[in-house]
């Protein structure tokens, strides 16, 4: 039986802020940077997007044997939308052909998993149903945001009924495993976890074009002796797991990364010794070797391969509670314009701004922010969720006071006179009824942790 | 009168006063000849004579030798090394050929301009050593014009002395600030240091805008008291009119503007703000302003989980000043050391009530001012959440605030200057 390789890219795009200054708070509620988004979004769409997709529509209709995997962020999906429609039409192409798998991840690319099961289990629904309305497939296997991962979210993700998970082979969570075979949650065996062979995927998504690296260049050829000696010493299948951006626009299309890419595939074709697989199909392929045990939160971001870089420091902390401190009031409220908002403010991506590791992986983390300092970004960061706690904090009085009053209505009617205090009582007692309704989920999940 | 800036170009509140101080002197009957370094032509000049010292090459009367001028002048001379282990003899062989090499470099440059950039940057100390051999040359071109040298902070004191040497009229230096209120004592730049130590020991009279800065000056610099003076500084609003700005939050905001550094106190204002909001809810903390402690100070901010009430604008310039100050509350002033502070001042008259450090010269005039030692934090606490929640007490404050900072005019403050010249010219 031939092994597999199993390719994965990941697109998004973040939904940038505009410069926020203090005096704009309570004044103006539009926080984002159209300009900027459009401008960037077209650009990477010209060089990366509608280019590769058409070497991958080449690929797909040379050969029905090749497959691959996408996830596309919704805040990727909502600028295309807005700002290069094509780009839409052309993985819905991509989708026809039947040989591409669509994944399903975390509808703003947000940290949710880490913040607050209830939203990331709504973050994760809207993800689903975008994805069905646009490429007509209902996904079967998960990818966390800069997939992150841990017992926890593994069983989370078993609950909302995947099949399987895509996460980093780290080296300090595999020791002497390997990341080319398939493993289960610990405690979830029906729960695939697919572990990304971050060695092979680098040498295509960072190095490709390193003239520094004494194996520039990169031909097919030597790539496929890579691939089989990976395979050789143990393992099923190769998950090549990167960012789609790094075709043409990490790695630009003069470095011949495009060619490179088509000529693999022939290669690897032509000789044989591996197919290429979606994750559903490896799922369904190979059975896991072992339960996989990961209790420290994994991510497939920087030298440690943790999420320091979103929540490594104070600045990044601070940002992040403060805005899921939201929560409770926010789920009272039904006004799609802030949750909305609430969704791009989540984005991982304003986090990573304020990341302050500037000397290790600092030129990566550069290369994606727009912000001079991470101060900068922390300012016009939190400027916006000063003004957005503002938004949410009058409309939740106004809930409040309606729902005051159309109790107070009811009991006139019944003849009944009514006193403030009771109408509070009630209020409260829907937070706790919404909270108690939350909890189950998280409770079950932990009970069967201690019944193993 | 030797400044360094002067308006519409600014960067810091040296230029200000200068302004206010010629518009002041004017008043009082005395013409100012004011050079600066580097003029752009759009000053006003219907107070003063504007001599940009970009447009004067070195030069001087036949009947001075180099070396002469060069004594006088007491050429700075810039990138002097420190040569440690050298006995006498070798010591003494490097001065002179360095004496030469200054007579040589002079040679060259004379008659040649310079363009001064007038800006505060790493050629400073060339930029002062130059100014001097400048101001040499005008104060001898000038020579019948004046009467008194009148020099501004450290930056102009080299051409002062100069001034001085090759005239002989008396030298007046003005301190608006020492080199002890712009790092901690263990910090100061010795270089600075020996300029100001230099420029008030040949001066016939120091003027400081405060009693404290007239200690600093007594205690640190070893001036005898009696040539020490102190005029307090004043402000000039006229063509500053009261902005009406719509607010876009319900709460009441509290204001720190300035530099973010060390000798401002920002970590003071921080620590009262979070005792402030550990009380009361519905007030924002704004820390307007930028510098070298600005990080440090989001950090904090963040660390105490303060930063959805606690804001930062960054570096805000002009109109925008006038507007942050029209949106705030309270202001607060928690400086560790401050020469005179002008910002409180500029508050007060925006109708905003002020708490302000007792280790500020402003303090000593203020009497409608609340005054707190900078290190204080609960007092300051105290003071913020009183004028926030009574408003008899704000509204008290802002009124004779308003009066009080109207009363302290440039004209008043330039009529102890013009009694100062008096007493030395002879």
């Amino acid at each position: 039986m031939a092994k597999s390789i199993c390719l994965y890219f990941q697109i998004h795009q973040p939904t940038r802020l505009r410069q926020y200054r203090f005096f704009d708070i309570g004044k103006d509620s539009h926080y984002y940077d159209d300009f900027a988004n459009r401008t960037i979004l077209r650009r990477v769409a010209q060089r990366c997007y509608l280019p590769m997709n058409e070497v991958i529509l080449g690929l797909l209709r040379e050969n029905r044997n090749f497959k691959v995997a996408f996830s596309i962020s919704g805040s990727a999906i909502e600028q295309f939308d807005r700002y290069a429609p094509e780009v839409l039409d052309s993985f819905r192409q991509l989708a026809q052909t039947g040989q591409v798998e669509f994944l399903c991840e975390t509808y703003n690319h947000s940290l949710a998993s880490l913040a607050s099961p209830v939203e990331f289990s709504h973050q994760v629904m809207k993800h689903k149903a975008v994805i069905e309305k646009c490429f007509g497939q209902t996904p079967a296997i998960f990818r966390n945001t800069e997939l992150i991962y841990n017992n926890s979210i593994g069983e989370q993700v078993f609950e909302m009924g995947f099949k399987g998970i895509l996460t980093e082979g780290a080296r300090h969570i595999m020791g002497w495993k390997s990341p080319n075979y398939i493993y289960a949650c610990e405690g979830r065996k029906k729960l695939a976890v697919l572990l990304r062979n971050y060695a092979l995927s680098d040498d295509i998504a960072f190095r490709f074009s390193d003239r520094g690296w004494e194996n520039w260049p990169l031909t097919g050829e030597k790539y496929l002796g890579w691939l089989k000696n990976s395979i050789n010493e143990a393992g099923d299948v190769v998950n090549l797991f990167m960012d789609y951006e790094t075709f043409g626009e990490h790695q630009s299309a003069q470095s011949g990364i495009f060619e490179f890419i088509k000529y693999l595939v022939h290669v690897v074709q032509s000789d044989g010794a591996f197919e290429f697989n979606t994750p559903s199909e490896v799922v369904k392929k190979y059975k896991p070797v072992d339960e996989i045990d990961i209790t420290e939160t994994i991510s497939w971001a920087d030298e440690e391969r943790d999420v320091t870089a979103w929540l490594g420091n104070e600045l990044q902390q601070e940002a992040f509670n403060k805005l899921y401190g939201l929560y409770e009031k926010l789920s009272l409220i039904n006004d799609s314009m802030l949750w909305n908002d609430f969704g791009h403010l989540q984005e991982s991506d304003h986090f990573y701004y304020m990341c302050t590791k500037f000397f290790s992986d600092g030129e990566v983390h550069k290369y994606f922010n727009p912000y001079d300092t991470p101060y900068e970004a922390f300012i016009n960061y939190m400027n916006v969720l000063s003004d957005f706690i503002l938004r949410v904090n009058d409309e939740y009085s106004i809930i409040d006071t309606t729902f005051a009053e159309s109790a107070e209505k009811e009991e006139v009617a019944r003849k009944v006179t009514s006193k403030p205090v009771v109408k509070k009582k009630t209020t409260e007692k829907a937070v706790e009824r919404k909270k108690v309704a939350e909890k189950p989920v998280a409770r079950k999940s932990s009970a069967k942790k201690t019944a193993k | 009168m030797f400044g360094w800036e002067f308006p519409p170009h600014i960067a810091g509140g040296l230029g200000t006063a200068c302004y206010g101080i010629v518009k002041g002197l004017a008043y009082n009957g005395v013409e100012t000849l004011f050079v600066m370094p580097s003029a752009s032509g759009d000053e006003d000049q219907s107070a003063a004579r504007i001599i940009n010292a970009s447009d004067v090459p070195v030069e001087f009367p036949a009947n001075l030798s180099v070396k002469t001028f060069l004594d006088k002048v007491q050429f700075v001379h810039i990138g002097t090394n420190m040569v440690p282990y050298l006995d006498p003899q070798e010591f003494h062989d490097l001065v002179e050929k360095d004496k030469k090499r200054q007579v040589r470099d002079f040679r060259i440059n004379y008659g040649q301009k310079y363009k001064f950039s007038g800006k505060y940057g790493s050629d400073l100390m060339e930029e002062v050593a130059r100014y001097a051999m400048i101001g040499g040359t005008i104060a001898m071109e000038h020579k019948d014009e004046f009467d008194v040298i009148h020099a501004h902070d450290w930056l102009t004191y080299c051409a002062g002395i100069a001034a001085k040497q090759l005239t002989g009229k008396p030298l007046v230096v003005h301190v608006h600030a020492t080199s002890f209120d712009r790092s901690s004592d263990q910090n100061i730049d010795t270089r600075v240091y020996e300029i100001e130590k230099r420029g008030m020991e040949a001066a016939d009279r120091v003027i400081t805008v405060s009693d404290l800065t007239r200690n600093i000056v007594i205690t640190k610099y070893g001036i005898n008291p009696d040539k020490v003076v102190t005029v307090h500084n004043a402000v000039d609003f006229s063509g500053k009119e009261n902005m009406q700005v719509e607010r876009g939050v319900k709460d009441k905001v509290v204001t720190f503007l300035g530099r973010i550094t060390f000798q401002k106190g920002p970590e003071y204002f921080i620590e009262a703000a979070a005792k402030v909001l550990k009380r009361t809810k519905n007030v924002r903390f704004v820390m307007a302003g930028s510098g070298d402690m600005m990080n440090r100070s989001i950090r904090y901010v963040a660390r105490l989980g303060l930063s959805d009430r606690f804001h930062f604008t960054g570096f805000l310039r002009g109109v925008e000043v006038q507007k942050m100050f029209a949106l705030s509350d309270v202001y607060v002033m928690p400086s560790v050391s401050e020469p005179f502070g002008i910002s409180p001042l500029e508050a007060m008259r925006t109708n905003v009530p002020s708490v302000i450090s007792k280790q500020s010269g402003a303090a000593e005039v203020l009497k409608y001012a609340f005054k707190v030692d900078f290190w204080d934090v609960d007092a300051m606490a105290d003071q913020i959440y009183a004028l926030l929640n009574y408003p008899a007490l704000s509204e008290f404050a802002s009124k004779h605030g308003y009066d009080e900072v109207n009363a302290l005019k440039w004209n008043n403050a330039t009529a102890k200057m013009k009694k100062v010249y008096e007493s030395v010219i002879k």
